[in-house]
């Protein structure tokens, strides 16, 4: 027995070791995740050609992961030191310079590289996906449920069994029973059943009050399926090209229907992948071009003549309420911050959904975590104070100066 | 007791019961649900129970409301972008304001499509930046609900063509075409090629109130029916007899800006000009006159023949009054100690007047130094009698057809019957105007013309200085330029807007520069030196003959004046300027008799010294009525009291009485005035010799805002908060005012602790608090504003509620204590009672660092950014007006009802405001606001944020540049109106900001309102030097004497 004991002991700790470094590794994944598409996913896909390479395998590329950190935190400089395999990709880059991260630790860069890993193959069976563990789980949680309602069941026909028996016993012994008052009209239950309904009604009142008006996740049907995954993902159409303004002003601004036709002249139908919806439904990619030339009154094989073209009318997916103010040139431009933060995986979307929630919640979190670009923009050179407790350290650099520390959670930042 | 050294109001001089009384709360009525004392709480009027079943009731209703399916939202992006246009940012675009001769070059900002506020182009060397109240509202004008929306013919909605084919078959010869002063060069080349075509036609140029005195008198002087242009900023010594330089006379904006430079004080080396004004009622200008003296409108003429033979060193006669004959004596000694420096102006239409008035300035060395012929201006060029001689030709049959535009006869001209009679013998009436005004509506066909905003075009302010206009907006209605009209009519077949093109390019040397000029939006020539006019002395003879032959009045005598908003009725349509308190009376929404603290006392039976009558008078809005007749004409209008009135004078504003189809706003408010002027056969006057004045027993409540918002307690009172000394105090003794605020913070933190001299106030910031002092890194907004500058003129108070939509509250309201300006004037009294010196002080939110409203708000709806501003959170705002109550500056407005219709429930609204707030909730007003502030709904303060959708747009606009940030990235709204730069704003920060240069440039004059209580106000006064006194010409010698040190150096 001892044997078998110190055996499952052994076992046990096994299991425990096993799966709390999967979870820890999942974990740092997760941070990489968002660190990914945060810093890197505007311009770098995993297994993708971008403005830059995938990054699929990039370490076994690097001779030596300390060259790559160097290279991520401030390319330029690392140019200088005339690493070939970096100048071998300036020159195949078209000697477009790599954004510099400083901000990013070699901790964050490592969580980063552990997403990348994770990230299958395209070609390879979706691995993670199919795997059994997940459904085992849901399956045990029904398991458990049943079991449980099984045991409840059986302890409450024991217990009344045990009372019956106990009547017929003093019964026997002469001592006559006290009418007993039924359970419902028992003060003490009612008064807990009362609290209980109280609290529930009261939580799930007020997280509901809480959601009113938010819409994460609100899909709109559109006029025009538009797929950001047969523009953005698969042709890598850059953003700035149809969302004119989110450089310059506060809206991004929907692209008129002139741009859609710069392409889309030419453009006439669609030999792409299946395009299908989430509910299953197969999209003709090829009728929605022609619902574009509807707008556009544009015959194929003509000149088209712009002045015929109508609006569009999109459904407004993302709305913020009146009173606030969101100037997309602040965080794009001045930020900067990749539109995929707010905005989601927009580049694998078929039709759009909203990715946030637009809460205040979840826009402070952001401006409490982001850092600005404080020693990039000149703008910030007039926080004196501020530099010199970088430099004395006072400030904690790996921190760094986030938006709240210059008032971004303010008020009056967004409300006015 | 000692009299206070400022006064507000007569109670407040007289430390009145009411007053006392009334100073405690910040409130003027009665709060709603305050319980009877005497019963219990449950029984008063609303008690506890029904206050939770309004709770319950109203949540549930809200829940209800927004649980409702979230509304589907579009998002239409343009067919095709135009270049340039960035939705959600906004354009600017050089156009020019234009009205009835009045020119100034701005910018329109447009957003979206819509132009939504004003501002003044810098490139414009006569305004230079600066605007006024009336190009403010202006854009309000554009989305007036009011306006014609057709054109029509005999009351009916016909096409253009139709239109066109009726007057075509009309139009025969002899036409005239009435119109108000017109500037535009290639408009008036439109009327002659109309006058050619059609033989025996002419056009007549008819001012509503007319500059013909001067023009005449010029002639005869100069040989020239033209008007110089004015110099003030070179007069070291201005006397005006009567004329509202600063308010309305000729352009104010241009004036305001000269007289600044004059006012402006250099503390190393202080000198000022010298200001003496000639006053019947109490002015705009007059209020901030160094000088003052009272006079009747009769005696101006006399005024000028002394002062002539004064300048001249002859003997003043004919003036009796011995304080004026000093007054006359003082002018005379200033304008001769600086001959060729020194400027004389008069108000008055009256030929002979102005004549005398040349004649001084000729020997004062004005003509060629401050009065300019060798630029001449365009503002006003109507001649009275011409319009009387066509009246006369329209009665006698000679005339067959009448085209009117800007003009509006039926309603200013003397005589309205004599007008729609003559009207009514003419076949053919054409109006032009945009609104159905008075003359409008008795004419056959209207053909309405675009806004200003709408529109091509051009106007000459001044010979040489050309300011475009083009469009910002597609015309809103169906409405056609005047000079598209005429050019249809006499037969070209060119547009107008191609017309301006072809004109502007043939000039200026191609298409392209004529772009490159629009684009900078004016013109202007080589500055060429100033250019004198040789005088004919003979007229000077005829003209004294006349004034001495004329009496003086020995009874009532009535002025009649334009108000600096409404003017000869254009801004009465306009709610924003009908809101703007008057700068010298600070009533809103009506005209009323405007009489002295003495006539009171006759008139009136109010004793002004008498706390109980004064109180009386002062607390209750119903004013009494009084009838004035004169020649026939009676008019039953409200007495205001206005300390700075000549015993013997009233005064009327006109431009008020309009006919009801201009619009909501007119309805009620006040009462023609017009039918009180005369023709005397030359010129039309607007001083009436002999009134009589009866009291009726009938009171009208007006909507003064003098005595709104003042709080007075221990810890401080408002009249204190404004800081005045003269010229000569100033000289005598510079740190004056540094030394009062030392003693006085020093004594308020006697820690014990010695210290030197001013170390207090530069501690005062550390030493006056237990409170951590906050770190501001980065920016720290201030402002700074010049008192000497200031004139009150309200630019800024229009400006702010264009660019913040500030809500119009309507007259009941504002009768309440209602009104919901940010930004007020505040007007100050001190000295004489019946002729008192007048301070302006401009008054908005102070964004302390240590701010009383932050601290009481329960729900921490107002707190504190670290960049200094104070935050106002609307969302947050649960209404306990808390803020508003612990505001030693009373800058805090309650919104009481849904006056900007923001609230959820549309019903909220009716029978609670009236329709004039209703009418701005209309859709087409609405395009007017600004759509980055947000709209206030009921219950919610509000106040001034220091624009700060204007300082993150400029924050925003240096980070895109990586840059830090300057002072041309930001103005604010009032700061970019104010025709004087009395405001400065910026980074106090920033070691090169203008605002940190006011500041350490001005340490003697610099105060902090209310500086004792510690607040720590970012917003800094510089005191108001007053260039008056006795000792004034001793220790201007001796500033000279400085200058002359510091040159030798």
């Amino acid at each position: 027995m001892t044997i078998l004991r110190s055996l499952a002991k052994i076992v046990s700790i096994l299991l425990f070791i096993t799966l709390s470094s999967t979870i820890g590794n999942q974990l740092i994944a997760q941070d990489g995740k968002a660190l990914f598409q945060q810093n890197c996913a505007s311009c770098h896909a995993v297994n993708k050609k971008l403005t830059g390479p995938a990054l699929a395998g990039v370490e076994e590329r690097w001779s030596e992961k300390k060259n790559l950190y160097a290279w991520i935190k401030n390319s330029a400089a690392f140019l200088k030191t005339g690493d070939p395999y970096a100048n071998k990709l300036y020159e195949e880059y078209n000697k477009v310079a790599m954004n510099n991260f400083p901000g990013l630790a070699d901790a964050d860069i490592d969580a980063i590289l552990a997403y990348i890993k994770t990230v299958p193959a395209p070609g390879a069976a979706p691995a993670g996906a199919t795997s059994a563990a997940p459904v085992e789980e849901s399956d045990s949680t029904l398991v458990f449920g049943m079991l449980t309602l099984i045991l409840a069941f059986v302890a409450l026909i024991l217990l009344q069994v045990n009372s019956n028996l106990r009547k017929l016993a003093d019964d026997k012994s002469g001592i006559t029973a006290i009418v007993p008052v039924p359970f419902y009209r028992k003060k003490a239950n009612i008064a807990f059943v009362a609290i209980v309904f109280f609290i529930a009604g009261g939580y799930m009142t007020t997280v509901g009050a809480i959601n009113l008006g938010r819409s994460k996740d609100y899909q709109p049907e559109q006029p025009i399926y538009y797929s950001h995954k047969v523009h953005a993902g698969v042709n890598q159409i850059n953003c700035q090209y149809c969302h004119t303004g989110v450089y310059q002003g506060k809206q991004a601004t929907l692209p008129s229907v002139n741009v859609c036709m710069n392409c889309h002249t030419a453009i006439n139908e669609y030999n792409g992948a299946p395009l299908v919806k989430e509910n299953g439904d197969v999209v003709d990619g090829t009728a929605e071009i022609k619902k574009l030339y509807e707008y556009a009154g544009y015959t194929p094989g003509e000149t088209w003549d712009a002045s015929k073209a109508k609006p569009i009318e999109w459904v407004r997916i993302h709305n913020l309420p009146d009173h606030v103010y969101f100037n997309h040139a602040q965080h794009v431009n001045a930020g900067p911050v990749a539109c995929q933060q707010c905005h989601g995986d927009i580049q694998n979307m078929g039709e759009v959904k909203q990715f946030a929630d637009l809460s205040m919640g979840w826009c402070v979190n952001c401006h409490r975590e982001t850092k600005v670009q404080f020693k990039d923009n000149g703008f910030y050179s007039i926080y004196e104070k501020f530099h010199a407790d970088l430099k004395s350290g006072k400030i904690d650099s790996t921190k760094g100066i986030t938006v709240e520390k210059i008032g971004g959670t303010e008020c009056q930042k967004c409300h006015y | 007791m000692e009299q206070k050294k400022n006064w507000q109001s007569f109670g407040e001089l007289n430390k009145s019961a009411a007053y006392t009384k009334e100073v405690e709360n910040e409130f003027k009525e009665e709060l709603p649900f305050v319980a009877d004392e005497s019963k219990s709480f449950l029984e008063a009027k609303a008690p506890r129970r029904d206050f939770l079943k309004y709770l319950g009731f109203s949540t549930a209703a809200a829940a209800a409301a927004a649980s409702c399916e979230m509304p589907i939202k579009k998002s239409i992006p343009f067919a095709n972008r135009p270049e340039d246009i960035v939705p959600g940012n906004a354009n600017y675009y050089a156009t020019t304001y234009v009205q009835d001769g009045d020119v100034v070059s701005i910018l329109a900002k447009v957003r979206d499509g819509r132009p939504i506020k004003l501002e003044g182009n810098d490139l414009s060397p006569l305004t230079n930046g600066g605007t006024s109240a009336r190009v403010q509202a202006a854009v309000l004008d554009l989305y007036d609900t009011a306006r014609l929306r057709f054109p029509t013919i005999e009351g009916k909605e016909a096409t253009f063509e139709a239109i066109d084919k009726a007057i075509a078959s009309e139009l025969t010869g002899n036409a005239v075409i009435v119109t108000s002063t017109i500037t535009s060069p290639s408009t008036k080349e439109v009327i002659a090629k109309f006058l050619a075509k059609y033989p025996g036609s002419k056009h007549v140029t008819y001012d509503a109130v007319s500059f013909s005195g001067m023009l005449l008198a010029n002639e005869a002087s100069y040989g020239k029916r033209v008007i110089p242009s004015f110099q003030f900023d070179k007069a070291k010594t201005i006397v005006s007899l009567s004329a509202d330089f600063l308010g309305t006379w000729l352009n104010p904006v241009e004036f305001a800006k000269q007289y600044a430079v004059g006012k402006r004080i250099d503390e190393k080396n202080p000198a000022m000009s010298k200001h003496i004004h000639f006053e019947t009622v109490a002015s705009m200008t007059g209020s901030n006159a160094d000088e003052k003296y009272l006079c009747r409108p009769s005696e101006m003429g006399a005024i000028a023949l002394g002062l002539l033979n004064a300048v001249k060193g002859a003997e003043i006669t004919g003036i009796a009054d011995a304080k004026l004959k000093a007054g006359i004596e003082a002018a005379a000694k200033a304008l001769t100690a600086h001959k060729g420096a020194a400027l004389v102006v008069a108000g008055s239409n009256d030929v002979n007047v102005q004549i005398l008035v040349n004649a001084i300035n000729d020997a004062i060395g004005a003509n060629g130094t401050t009065i300019n012929f060798g630029v001449t201006v365009n503002y006003r060029q109507g001649i009275d009698s011409e319009f009387a001689s066509l009246l006369e030709d329209m009665n006698a049959g000679k005339v067959n057809a009448v085209l009117f535009h800007g003009a509006n006869p039926v309603y200013t001209w003397p005589n309205t019957d004599k007008v729609k009679a003559a009207l009514a013998k003419v076949k053919t009436t054409i109006s032009f105007s945009g609104k159905l005004d008075e003359t409008t509506a008795t004419c056959k066909f209207v053909i309405p013309d675009h806004h200003f905003l709408e529109s091509w075009g051009d106007a000459e302010a001044a010979s040489g200085y050309i300011s475009f206009i083009q469009p910002t907006i597609a015309p809103l209605f169906k409405t056609r330029a005047f000079a598209d009209s005429l050019l249809k009519w006499s037969g070209d077949t060119t547009d107008y807007t191609s017309f301006v093109k072809n004109y502007w390019s043939a000039k200026l040397g191609g298409e392209n520069n004529w772009n490159t000029t629009l684009q900078a939006g004016v013109l202007n020539p080589t500055i060429a030196n100033v250019a004198g006019a040789s005088i004919n002395g003979a007229a000077v003879a005829s003209a004294t003959a006349a004034v001495t032959a004329n009496k003086i009045g020995t009874k009532i005598e009535l002025a009649l004046y334009q108000k600096v908003g409404i003017g000869a009725g254009q801004g009465a349509s306009n709610p924003w300027l009908q809101e703007l308190p008057d700068p010298v009376t600070r009533a809103t929404w009506d005209n009323y008799i405007i009489v002295s603290p003495a006539m009171a006392k006759t008139l009136l039976n109010i004793d002004l010294n008498n706390p109980g009558q004064a109180d009386a008078y002062e607390v209750h809005p119903p004013k009494k009525v009084v009838k004035l007749t004169a020649d026939n004409v009676s008019i039953e209008l409200p007495v205001l009291i206005i300390p700075g009135t000549h015993p013997q004078t009233v005064g009327i504003a006109v431009g008020y009485g309009r006919a009801e189809s201009l619009g909501k706003s007119v309805v009620g408010t006040g009462k023609n005035a017009f039918p009180l002027t005369l023709f005397n056969g030359k010129t039309i006057s607007l001083d009436v010799t002999d009134v009589t004045l009866t009291l009726t027993t009938e009171t009208y409540p007006v909507a003064l805002t003098q005595t709104h918002f003042r709080y007075d307690t221990d810890y401080g009172n408002r009249t204190e908060v404004m800081k005045e000394l003269s010229l000569a105090s100033f000289l005598a003794h510079p740190t004056e005012i540094r030394e009062e605020r030392d003693h006085e913070l020093r004594s308020v933190t006697s820690g014990g602790e010695k210290l030197k001299e001013f170390e207090a106030t530069e501690k005062f910031d550390k030493n006056g608090t237990m409170y951590p002092v906050y770190d501001r890194p980065g920016i720290k907004w201030g402002m700074s504003v010049d008192l000497n500058s200031c004139n009150g003129c309200g630019a800024c108070v229009v400006a702010c509620n264009a660019e913040n939509n500030v809500s119009v509250v309507g007259k009941p309201e504002v009768l309440r204590g209602h009104e919901m300006h940010w930004l007020r004037i505040d007007k100050y009294f001190s000295g004489d009672m019946e002729n008192p010196n007048v301070v302006f002080q401009p008054l908005m939110c102070q964004h302390c660092d240590n701010a009383p409203c932050e601290n009481v708000c329960p729900v921490a709806a107002t707190n504190h950014s670290s960049e200094g501003l104070n935050q106002m959170t609307y969302n947050r705002c649960i209404g306990t007006r808390y803020c508003a109550n612990n505001c030693p500056f009373k800058v805090r407005r309650f919104n009481w009802a849904d006056y900007s219709g923001a609230d959820s429930f549309p019903d909220n609204q009716v029978g609670i405001v009236n329709d004039v707030v209703l009418d701005l909730n209309d859709d087409l007003s609405r395009m007017v606001l600004n759509p980055d502030v947000t709209v206030r709904s009921r219950g919610v303060i509000e106040k001034c944020s220091f624009c700060v959708q204007r300082l993150q747009a400029a924050k925003l606009d240096a980070k895109k540049d990586a840059r830090p940030m300057v002072d041309s990235d930001v103005k604010v709204a009032c700061q970019q109106s104010c025709p004087t730069n009395a405001i400065n704003f910026g980074n106090a920060n920033d070691k090169h900001s203008a605002i940190t240069k006011v500041r350490v440039e001005n340490p003697n004059r610099q105060f902090y309102v209310l500086e004792q209580l510690h607040v720590l106000p970012n917003v800094t006064y510089l005191a108001k030097v007053r260039n008056a006194g006795e000792a004034e010409a001793g220790h201007e010698a001796k500033a000279e004497a400085g200058h002359e040190t510091k040159a030798a150096h």
